[in-house]
């Protein structure tokens, strides 16, 4: 009974540990079929995302004002960290109908 | 394609709406008395004889030099191999016009590669851009390239045989959520350059993106081009070349002739048919049967323009 308090206890510190801004994540988004995926993230202040254009067709990720990523051909990856919060509304700019967004809380 | 339309000025369909398939190229097209008509580049005679009283000019399009992917890992062999049926067409086309996508990823060795080859055509070309075309870190090659004497971000017009050519680009400042782009400049611009002409001029107009809606659900159409149209209601003959969805798709509206041409690269579904637009692979037999050119026929006297896709073989 003592031990798994304590256990309890340890899980908690780590926790609160991997809440702090020292432990941003990495959050990945996909783009398949001409589709990000997921289309809507939530992250926290700090935290980074990262997209993946696994298509034969090169995609762009642009939140206007914000960040624009080069044409990403394939297996190109583009970056961007998030140091304020709000929504960041993306789209590739050569096929608009593909659309996404980021929440950063 | 949608060949049910009906015909509105008494013209059989069947004469001005052959949309034959060649073996594997382009879509020839000729203008006849304004009424766009495709001419098979195999029937020499009747080329012949289109020669005479009109004008053929060539389309080509979605080139996409440097594509190497599984739908065609040799893009620029069957760019050779639809420049070679030029090269041996019986009669000379007057020129061509390319509608865009001419590089994969706007690299200076893809538009280098793309000119080397299809310069062997010996053809005057026209060019309007593709998205692929501006991918560019400064987009400045397509422009130093292709857009002598053009205006904005590369539309221009031309004359030839009395047939007015207009080249419009509706692949910049896409909207999200949105189709193909063509802009308050440009419209105006089109609006002006048409203004005065005489409604009898046939009128041929060319971009990218197709300017009707044939897909939104895959972007495949232009948010402002019912403006355009509206800016061409009244010519006798108006018609629409397009390409991007690298297949053959047809309509008329009226007065207006919609049509787009194949690829030389890389065919793409049918809409709907697939779970994205992407490159189709498709069994190497039958690849060279989904590329291809057209050649576009005007004869005057004729109200529509004659479209012939042929593909680069099958
Ligand atoms: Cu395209």
């Amino acid at each position: 009974m003592i031990q798994s308090v304590l256990r309890g206890a340890g899980l908690v510190a780590v926790l609160l540990l991997g809440a702090t801004p020292l432990r941003a994540e990495t959050i990945k988004v996909t783009i398949d079929n001409f589709t990000f995926t997921p289309a809507q993230v939530t992250v926290k202040v700090g935290d980074t995302v990262t997209w993946t254009n696994h298509d034969d067709i090169p995609h762009t990720v642009v939140s206007a004002g914000k960040y624009r990523s080069k044409a990403l051909d394939t297996d190109d990856s583009f970056s961007f960290t998030f140091a304020a919060a709000g929504d960041y509304k993306y789209f590739c700019s050569l096929h608009p109908h593909m659309t996404g967004v980021v929440k950063v809380e | 394609m949608s060949l049910g339309d009906q015909d509105e000025n008494g013209v059989s369909r069947r004469r001005v709406l052959e949309c034959m398939t060649w073996a594997g190229t382009g879509v020839l097209w000729t203008l006849s008395g304004g009424v766009p008509r495709s001419l098979g580049l195999v029937d020499a005679a009747r080329a012949a004889e289109q020669q005479a009283s009109g004008l053929t000019f060539l389309q080509i399009s979605d080139s996409h030099v440097g594509f190497d992917k599984p739908a065609n890992p040799n893009a620029i062999g069957t760019l050779e191999e639809a420049v070679n049926r030029i090269k041996a067409m019986p009669v000379k086309p007057s020129f061509m016009i390319h509608t865009g996508d001419i590089s994969h990823l706007s690299k200076a060795a893809e538009f280098d590669d793309a000119d080397r080859i299809i310069s062997q055509t010996r053809l005057d070309v026209h060019y309007v851009p593709g998205e692929h075309d501006f991918l560019d870190e400064d987009v400045k090659l397509y422009k130093e390239r292709y857009g002598k004497g053009s205006r904005g971000a590369g539309w221009y017009s031309f004359d030839a045989n009395g047939v007015h050519f207009i080249g419009l680009v509706n692949v910049v400042d896409l909207k999200a959520g949105g189709l193909g782009n063509l802009g308050a400049e440009q419209l105006a611009w089109l609006e002006q350059d048409l203004k005065g002409r005489s409604k009898s001029t046939p009128i041929v107009v060319f971009a990218h993106i197709p300017l009707w809606t044939v897909y939104p659900e895959w972007g495949w159409g232009t948010e402002d081009g019912g403006r355009a149209l509206d800016a061409l209601k009244g010519f006798g003959s108006v018609t629409v070349l397009n390409g991007h969805i690298h297949q053959v798709m047809q309509k008329v509206e009226g007065n207006v002739t919609f049509h787009t041409a194949r690829s030389t690269a890389f065919p793409q579904p049918a809409p709907g048919t697939a779970a994205s637009p992407g490159p189709m692979k498709v069994e190497d037999a039958k690849l060279r049967s989904l590329l291809g050119i057209a050649s576009i026929d005007f004869k005057v006297g004729a109200e529509r323009l004659a479209i012939i896709d042929t593909p680069l073989a099958g």
